[in-house]
């Protein structure tokens, strides 16, 4: 044979379809190397006689290219184009190259010739599988700390980047007809068939072009043309065809319900230097009518010791390497098989000049015409013979084979082994859709049983075993014109083995491998068994085979065969895993998409949000909302500003941006009484231009809200909720009034966004605004606390509530959102010269915790009723219905021991609790102590002149007085039980 | 994503615009301050969760905002039909037979503000 060094001194001249002119310069481990432009890193690599490209898992064992296609499990790749776009665990089966790509081994240390971890090896006996598991349960402390840090970093697979992520990743919605997965042969029939109906169909394919396995196949003949060329010509009339499109590079991923498929398109991770614009890949989400799956079928490996070295890999990959590629996989390549596919790949080699010396065929008389021509090549056949075992290290060197019915072991020199155990039908996608997969007894194998869905398989991964009846299926599938395509040729997935080989039976030790990337053998699984694993779900975990990123795509069969035979049960009997998105790794960038920074969650600004900002206030989330946090003047930390607040809004007058509030307009004859059913209040008797505090319970008597209702007209309430309650509480309201109480007139609008809100709080509060407010009489006489007006401030239409949330006599002005910005920077101008100071949520926070006024959410938390709260008052005595009436009613809801909520002033007064410290009655107790209680509130209050804090404690109300104990890791702090209001107690500043 | 139909703008919408609100024909009882502790427990805690066909609430919250209850196999999230709030719980032997299309409504009746409790 003619070598070709200019792209790999295992490249071919003349062979494969790749173009000798077109070099590509890359990198491996820092070596320079050239491949061809359409290489795969894997195809690129052998090429350059490189097959030693990672270690294992587990033992650190070197690992070479099993395969040519996704369900490679061993050559796991970094790849890096920058330190931000570093993607580890990628397949060099998929990725292809470009020119400088930099491409890196994983999980080996120092260097990959040379690893340390390979001990693990020669310690193998002491770490048989379930070994993690028993050893490093104890002592509990010692999983985190030591064991778990130290396997990781040992047995991992590549790191992740530490630099986020700067590569763009795009998404869209598609909607089909027909949804054909895999552009073999099959697929690509399928794909004409229903394209000739004029139905919208996608066809998708993992690879970089069509073809399946036409694209190693040599004697195929479609439609007079051979396989591949018949594949190309197909792909250009769909490609032409405006009702088709088709996406290569693009892997079906994930099958959901209602024939919802997810599809990731790889964009630009074959391109050398992608547009700036351009994404890295798309996530399609395809609706289709009807799906065809033509996935085909994954050939399995051979499993015998040391079957795992480099140079060792599936027969159908050898036959791609070189027929696409044009790359040999060795000199002298040696066979082992169980089926008649190996043959043909044993065939296409020795054609173009490779050395085979022999196929060791572990059927004792197979006769088949492939045989034959293998035969007449003078390939040397040695049938009812196995391979006991691979020698060499870094790279199979040898095979020692031995027959079936006993005698002498001899060895054959190699320097690569292409091996094959027979095909296992693609049912991956199949099982997701919630298809029933069926055990094929004849030949070994499961195959779509009974569909979910609106889906069908065709081809090799329906077990259609004959390249025309493969055909004729899909025609049928397509739903199209059937007119004949003749086809001939073709690979026999029918036939092999499963489970172990001769050598690597019960009772036997050897290291044959079932699981690479995970690094299961054969004696694993029959371990497992042997501990009391009976299920195919308990040994797979126990011996995690199938669970490493190829999800057993060639080891499951094999692991179940092993499993059955050491139990002694029909495989079907033992069972088989369902199969799980995604098909194959997809990465987090394509998934998170464009939910990334700004676009992750909508931000809500407040009308005035941009004030806030010029005067330098950080924001404090809540939900989606951003809230002004504080105002801090120059020089001033967060405590000084908002001491500073504080103090202002009591002295003179404070300005607040309420905006964020919740809002529901409720309208109709029959508001009140469904207020009456919605909150624990009475409404009914609420007077017009009136407000009311109200508690809105769930059903089971735990507050869900609260907030003042204003009563606008008779049929017209103006309700608020809390920031972030407002999009439940409108659910909540929606589903009373549809499903419980539709026989109820009213009408519920959320308002939030429309009004902007600014409290003006603090005893100049009516003076600084006063000169605003046209047609509003702000006299305490015609305009009390907990009233309600229509009007006009600074000429803009205003809702003007006088409230409080601060225990000050104020306003909650609220104008048309539009106005908001103005208005605060009139009542702000006009209250300068008054002293008015803008603050923000934290001294909201501390003001209102001085007055004792609860916040939904944090003093509360699902388990508290009105009653634990303070809150008795405000349920409405005469009442015979409300939502929560018969909860409140509840046993435990009324006995003694509830937490409730109290005040808390620490002994020494200058101590601030921290929120959320667990509060005991006797700090001396031994550890655990009994917890009867906890923070839920806690300041500095410059108005007291001390600290403050509110808290839900066993029983408290009966505890006023107590001494409680707060133990810390500084120490125990002691704290008096005390009334919920510090401040103001008799309330008289709300009518100044 | 499943994808639901709405019996109120009568089209398949994705679910993204719906929220599940559990079980349906969970009736509240009209006097309900004098139930008794155990039909009160039975009312607020206790749920069907079949494996099969379940009688359950959905919301189109990003689309009409009306509440509508399904018919939906647990297993295979399949949707045997869904109808209006307040519309008695369809006959599914006679879906499952096949003798009433699944899409059909079986009463015509103003449903919007019929009274669930009632039925
Ligand atoms: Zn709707």
């Amino acid at each position: 044979m003619v070598h070709s060094t200019h792209s790999g001194s295992n490249r071919i001249a003349g062979v494969g379809r790749l173009t000798p002119a077109k070099t590509v310069r890359f990198t491996f481990d820092g070596q320079n190397l050239t491949g061809l432009e359409g290489d795969t890193l894997a195809s690129a690599l052998i090429a350059n006689g490189i097959h030693l490209v990672g270690r294992s898992f587990k033992y650190h064992r070197p690992r070479g290219i099993l395969s040519a296609g996704s369900e490679e499990p061993n050559a796991l790749i970094d790849i890096e184009r920058d330190k931000s776009r570093k993607q580890p665990n990628v397949r060099a089966t998929v990725q292809e190259i470009y020119d400088g790509l930099k491409a890196k081994s994983q999980n080996r240390w120092p260097s990959l010739t040379f690893d340390i971890g390979a001990i693990n090896d020669v310690f193998s006996p002491m770490l048989p599988a379930g070994f993690y598991y028993k050893t490093f349960m104890w002592p509990k402390f010692a999983w985190k700390s030591i064991y778990e840090p130290k396997i990781r970093a040992a047995a991992g697979l590549g790191v992740v980047p530490g630099e986020p992520d700067t590569d763009r990743y795009s998404n869209r919605f598609a909607h089909c007809d027909v949804l054909v997965v895999g552009a073999g042969a099959a697929g690509l029939a399928a794909a004409l068939s229903a394209a000739s109906t004029g139905a919208q169909v996608i066809l998708c394919d993992e690879q970089s072009e069509v073809g399946g396995a036409l694209r190693y196949e040599t004697d195929v003949k479609i439609d007079g043309l051979s396989g591949y060329d018949w594949a190309v010509a197909t792909y250009a009339k769909l490609r032409g065809m405006a009702n088709v499109r088709v996406l290569t590079r693009t892997t079906a991923f994930g099958y959901y319900a209602q024939n919802f498929v997810s599809l990731v398109e790889r964009i630009s991770d074959h391109l050398s230097r992608p547009a700036a614009e351009m994404p890295r890949e798309r996530l399609w989400q395809v609706r289709a009518k009807k799906v065809v799956l033509a996935t085909g079928a994954i050939e399995r490996h051979m499993v015998f010791a040391n079957n795992d070295r480099p140079g060792i890999m599936l027969a159908s990959a050898a036959r791609l390497f070189l027929n696409q590629y044009g790359v040999a996989v060795g000199r002298k390549v040696g066979v082992y098989t169980a089926n008649d596919s190996a043959y043909a790949a044993a065939i296409d080699l020795k054609r173009a000049g490779v050395d085979v010396p022999v196929i060791v065929d572990t059927r004792d008389s197979p006769s088949s015409a492939v045989i034959e021509e293998a035969r007449s090549l003078g390939i040397d056949i040695l049938t009812g013979h196995a391979v006991y075992s691979a020698g060499g290290k870094r790279r199979v060197s040898s095979i020692s084979i031995k027959p079936n019915n006993g005698g002498n072991e001899r060895k054959i020199v190699v320097d690569a082994l292409i091996m094959s155990a027979g095909w296992t039908p693609s049912v991956h996608l199949f099982s997701q859709s919630r298809g029933k997969v069926a055990w094929d007894a004849a030949n070994e194998r499961f195959l779509p049983g009974t569909y979910a869905q609106d889906c069908i398989s065709i081809g090799a991964c329906n077990g259609t075993d004959n390249l025309q009846s493969a055909i004729d299926e899909a025609l049928v599938a397509g739903g199209g014109q059937t007119g004949a395509l003749a086809a001939t040729g073709g690979t026999n997935w029918i036939s092999g083995m499963i489970g172990s080989a001769p050598g690597a039976g019960a009772n036997t030790t050897v290291k044959a491998f079932v699981d690479f990337q995970n690094d299961v053998t054969a004696k694993d699984v029959r371990l497992a068994v042997r501990e009391g694993m009976h299920s195919i779900e308990h040994i797979k975990r126990f011996t995690t085979n199938g669970m490493a990123t190829d999800q057993g795509k060639t080891s499951n069969l094999h692991g179940l065969a092993i499993a059955a035979e050491a139990l002694d049960k029909p495989i079907p009997a033992v069972g088989l895993t369902t199969f799980r998105a995604p098909f194959t790794p997809v990465t987090f960038g394509a998934i998170v998409n464009h939910a990334r920074h700004d676009l992750f969650d909508p931000t809500r600004r407040t009308p005035m949000h941009a004030w806030h900002e010029a005067q330098g206030a950080p924001f404090e989330d809540v939900g989606q909302w951003k809230r002004a946090w504080y105002y801090p003047q120059a020089g001033e930390d967060m405590h000084a500003a908002v001491n500073r607040e504080c103090v202002a809004v009591r002295n003179h007058a404070g300005i607040f941006d309420a905006s964020t509030l919740g809002k529901i307009e409720v309208v109709g004859p029959d508001s009140a009484k469904f207020l009456e059913l919605l909150y624990t209040n009475p409404w009914e008797k609420l007077g017009v231009g009136r407000c009311r505090y109200g508690i809105m319970l769930r059903e089971d008597g735990f507050i869900y809200d609260d907030g003042v209702v204003g009563r606008l007209a008779e049929d017209r309430f103006h309700v608020t909720t809390t920031t972030g309650g407002a999009p439940r509480v409108m659910h909540h309201m929606e589903d009373y009034l549809q499903t419980e109480f539709p026989h109820l007139n009213v009408w519920l609008t959320s308002t939030t966004e429309q009004w902007a809100v600014i409290a003006v709080q603090g005893p100049k509060a009516r003076e600084i605004i006063a000169p605003l407010v046209e047609g509003i009489d702000l006299s305490n006489e015609a305009m009390p606390h907990m009233s309600v007006r229509e009007g006009k401030i600074c000429g803009v239409p205003t809702r003007l509530f006088r409230m409080s949330f601060t225990g000050e006599a104020g306003y909650e002005i609220n104008v048309p959102a539009d106005y908001g910005k103005a208005v605060w920077e009139a009542v702000y101008e006009q209250g300068k010269p008054h002293g008015l100071t803008p603050y923000g949520t934290e001294t909201m926070h501390v003001l209102r915790a001085e007055k004792g006024y609860i916040i939904v959410g944090q003093d509360t938390d699902g388990t508290v009723t009105p009653q634990d709260a303070g809150l008795t008052w405000a349920i409405g005595k005469n009442k015979t219905d409300y939502v929560g009436i018969r909860g409140l009613l509840r046993r435990d809801l009324v006995s003694d021991g509830r937490k409730q909520l109290v005040g808390l002033k620490t002994v020494d007064p200058k101590v601030v609790l921290e929120e959320g410290a667990q509060i005991v009655a006797n700090p001396n107790q031994p550890v655990p102590m009994t917890m009867i209680g906890h923070v839920t509130s806690s300041y500095w209050s410059e108005n007291c002149g001390r600290s403050i804090a509110l808290a839900l404690v066993i029983d408290g109300t009966k505890r006023l007085g107590e001494r409680l104990y707060v133990p810390m890791p500084n120490g125990v702090i002691e704290v008096e039980v005390t009334g919920m209001v510090f401040f103001d107690e008799k309330g008289e500043r709300l009518n100044g | 994503m499943l994808l639901i139909k709405c019996p109120y703008c009568e089209e398949e919408r994705p679910e993204l615009e719906f929220r599940n609100a559990g079980e349906a024909h969970l009736v509240r009882n009209s006097s309900i301050i004098e139930q008794s502790d155990e039909d009160f427990a039975s009312f607020l805690y206790f749920r069907q969760n079949p494996k099969g066909l379940q009688f359950e609430r959905w919301r189109h919250i990003h689309g009409c905002g009306r509440f509508f209850n399904a018919v939906r196999d647990s297993v295979s999230d399949k949707f045997l039909t869904v109808y209006k709030a307040g519309e008695p719980k369809p006959d599914v032997e006679a879906l499952l037979a096949g003798r009433v299309p699944s899409d059909a409504e079986p009463v015509k009746r103003r449903a919007p503000r019929t009274k669930k409790a009632e039925l």
